[in-house]
């Protein structure tokens, strides 16, 4: 039973973790189940996001401040990472252009075959 | 010229993203103004690189603070026996960038001129920076820049298919990427530190912890996806065989080859041999997949029609081979790894010259006659003799006949195998081997030896501009199987430091 609490408690305390994989395993399904382009597309954009929120969560403490010394922070007083949010706005920044490269390819994919059904385009071929 | 030459790796990189971007800019009232504009950023990257290894040759490995931060807390640039791929990266990406002069306009309009080049540059850019960076986070950015610009190069042209292909590359590339990406945050979470030489340092103390194997095999997964390793080679053979033929030159020649890169760097730099991490069971069963690899490339290569598909599956099956070579080490007697790191080292130079070649004398045919099946081009040695003919000598070498490159990385990764006590993996590389050529003297008798097709007799021989970069890349082919000691003595410090030896260790008789 005191396993089993524990276990509990270590699922609570790290439940950003758990938040992070769930997302990951959705979007892993979405991009492997569905067959519009679209979709599949949405799907690896929700793993990129969870991996954003698994690498962001990790640097957090709860009540830290901002890394800044100057009124209230020094050097001793809890602080949240920034070199995660860093890491994390260039990730950002990287996902959006292979969105934009994405949905360009799927507008010249449309107009090419007039439909974004993986398996009505492998009819295609 | 020392403390220029120091500068080096970082200007090159600079210089080839920096002038990417102002491709655009430059040409903007004359769009045939790209070219040149390209031409002098990549000698001008050519000639950075080429300073940079003059230094590694005579100094040692460069390590250059950006902004003069001190790693760990700043990035480091890391030139060492390993970055050397640079060399073959800039100097491949001038022949490509002639080749297409004349090419280009064959596959993509006019107005779309300064986008290609613009991509081009990108992409070496993106493959320079990740073959010199010594951060692990500026691994992941720059394997995202070279994969965009990928992407973007093989849907420039109006083909039917090159868009779905491109999708299909780019659906497993941003798997592969958030994997690295992954990878790279579990390791900060462990370490605390991006630096490669840190993380090393600081995974000793730490010791191997779950989170460190996970993100061993995330790296592992994410780079066997850009190398086309067996089970996620699926999205290579459209991708390299529908791309315009400069382009494929590229990315079978050098974008696979990143994923060896970062493997290297990942196992050899970071997670090291005789380190806390015992990984040879993960680079056991890589050499399994890879002997696989061999085999299926190999084997589907034989019943393609498309010149340029019968190529693309030989990069499959070439890769393997490399990858064969990488992963015969041993954790405790880094020394019985050697000869097989060797072969696979110089395999990443050999094929690259030797792969680019082939697109781009594929190329050559289907610009001069529109055909891309070998059932059509039988017969079309005799009208197009030079294109032809280095189409052979290249053929010949990627087959692993002695005089020419393919040769001596083939045999050093066969002697490795054996070397290593791995019999079954020599006999699958031969059987590979024998598929290989067999296929090759399927092409070079389609070429010279049947009738003649009809409605090819008006063909004639490639323009200049053309036969210029297939012959230079022609004659790399015989000097580095004839002189087979130059690759050998240039890569021999970078296979001994990727082993954890001093780099003028020589094997007993070598």
């Amino acid at each position: 039973m005191n396993d089993l609490t524990e276990l509990f408690n270590k699922l609570f305390v790290n439940f950003n973790y758990i938040v992070a994989a769930t997302l990951f395993v959705i979007g892993l399904y979405t991009v492997i189940a569905k067959s519009n382009l679209i979709k599949k597309f949405m799907g690896l954009n929700i793993i990129e996001t969870s991996v954003f929120l698994f690498i962001v969560s990790s640097g957090a403490i709860v009540g830290g401040k901002a890394p800044i010394i100057g009124e209230g922070v020094s050097s001793k007083t809890a602080f949240v990472n920034p070199i995660p949010q860093a890491l994390i706005l260039t990730g950002i920044v990287v996902a959006m252009s292979t969105t934009a490269v994405a949905l360009s390819l799927m507008i010249k994919l449309y107009e090419q075959c007039g439909t974004l059904n993986a398996d009505k385009l492998k009819e295609l071929k | 010229m020392i403390e220029f030459s120091q500068h080096c790796p970082v200007l090159m990189t600079i210089t080839l993203i920096i002038g990417g971007a102002l491709t655009p800019i430059v040409s903007i009232s004359r769009k045939k103004f790209s070219f040149w504009w390209a031409f002098f950023v990549s000698l001008l990257a050519f000639f950075f690189c080429s300073c940079a290894v003059w230094r590694l040759y005579t100094m040692g490995p460069i390590s250059y603070w950006l902004s003069g931060w001190e790693p760990p807390y700043g990035i480091e640039v890391y030139f060492d026996y390993v970055s050397t791929i640079t060399f073959l990266m800039t100097a491949l990406g001038i022949l490509v960038i002639v080749y297409s002069k004349r090419y280009i306009l064959h596959d993509i309009s006019e107005e779309k001129l300064p986008t290609y080049y613009t991509l081009v540059l990108l992409i070496l850019g993106g493959m320079v920076g990740f073959s010199v960076t010594g951060d692990m986070f500026n691994l992941y950015v720059f394997l995202e820049i070279l994969s965009l610009s990928g992407y973007a190069l093989i849907a420039i042209t109006e083909e039917k298919l090159n868009a779905m292909a491109s999708f299909k590359y780019l659906v497993m590339g941003s798997v592969s990427s958030v994997s690295v990406l992954l990878g790279v945050a579990l390791l900060y979470n462990v370490t605390g530190t991006l630096n490669m030489a840190d993380i090393a340092l600081r995974l000793q103390q730490f010791g191997p912890t779950t989170a460190v194997y996970v993100a061993l095999v995330l790296f592992i997964i994410g780079f066997s996806v850009k190398a086309a390793l067996f089970p996620v080679h699926a999205w290579l053979p459209d991708a390299h065989a529908l791309a315009p033929s400069p382009v494929s030159a590229l990315l079978s020649g050098l974008v696979i080859k990143i994923g060896i890169v970062g493997m290297l760097r990942v196992l050899y730099c970071v997670y090291k041999l005789g380190g806390p991490v015992d990984f040879t069971s993960v680079t056991n069963f890589m050499g399994w997949l890879a002997a696989v690899t061999v085999l299926v490339g190999a084997f589907f290569a034989f019943f393609q029609d498309d010149i340029k598909m019968i190529f693309a599956y030989s990069s499959i099956s070439n890769i393997g081979y490399i990858l064969m070579g990488i992963s015969l080490v041993s954790f405790t007697q880094p020394e019985r790894g050697y000869l097989g790191m060797m072969g696979g080292l110089v395999h990443v130079f050999n094929h690259a010259i030797i792969k680019s070649t082939l697109f781009l004398c594929a190329g050559a045919l289907i610009y001069k006659t529109g055909f891309r099946k070998l059932s059509d081009l039988r017969g079309i040695g005799k009208k197009m003799p030079i294109t032809c003919g280095v189409l052979t000598i290249a053929a010949l070498s990627i087959a692993g006949i002695p005089p020419t490159a393919g040769f001596i990385c083939k045999w050093y990764i066969i002697l490795g195998t054996i070397e290593f006590g791995k019999p079954i993996f020599a006999v699958a590389l031969l059987l590979g081997a024998m598929l290989v050529f067999a296929y090759y003297i399927k092409i070079i008798n389609a070429l010279f030896f049947r009738e003649p097709n009809e409605s090819i007799t008006e063909v004639d021989e490639a323009p200049l501009s053309m036969l210029v970069p297939i012959i230079i890349l022609a004659i790399g082919c015989l000097v580095m199987g004839i002189f087979a000691y130059l690759p050998l003595a240039v890569i021999r410090p970078a296979a001994a430091t990727m082993l954890g030896l001093p780099s003028t260790y020589l094997p007993l008789g070598g």
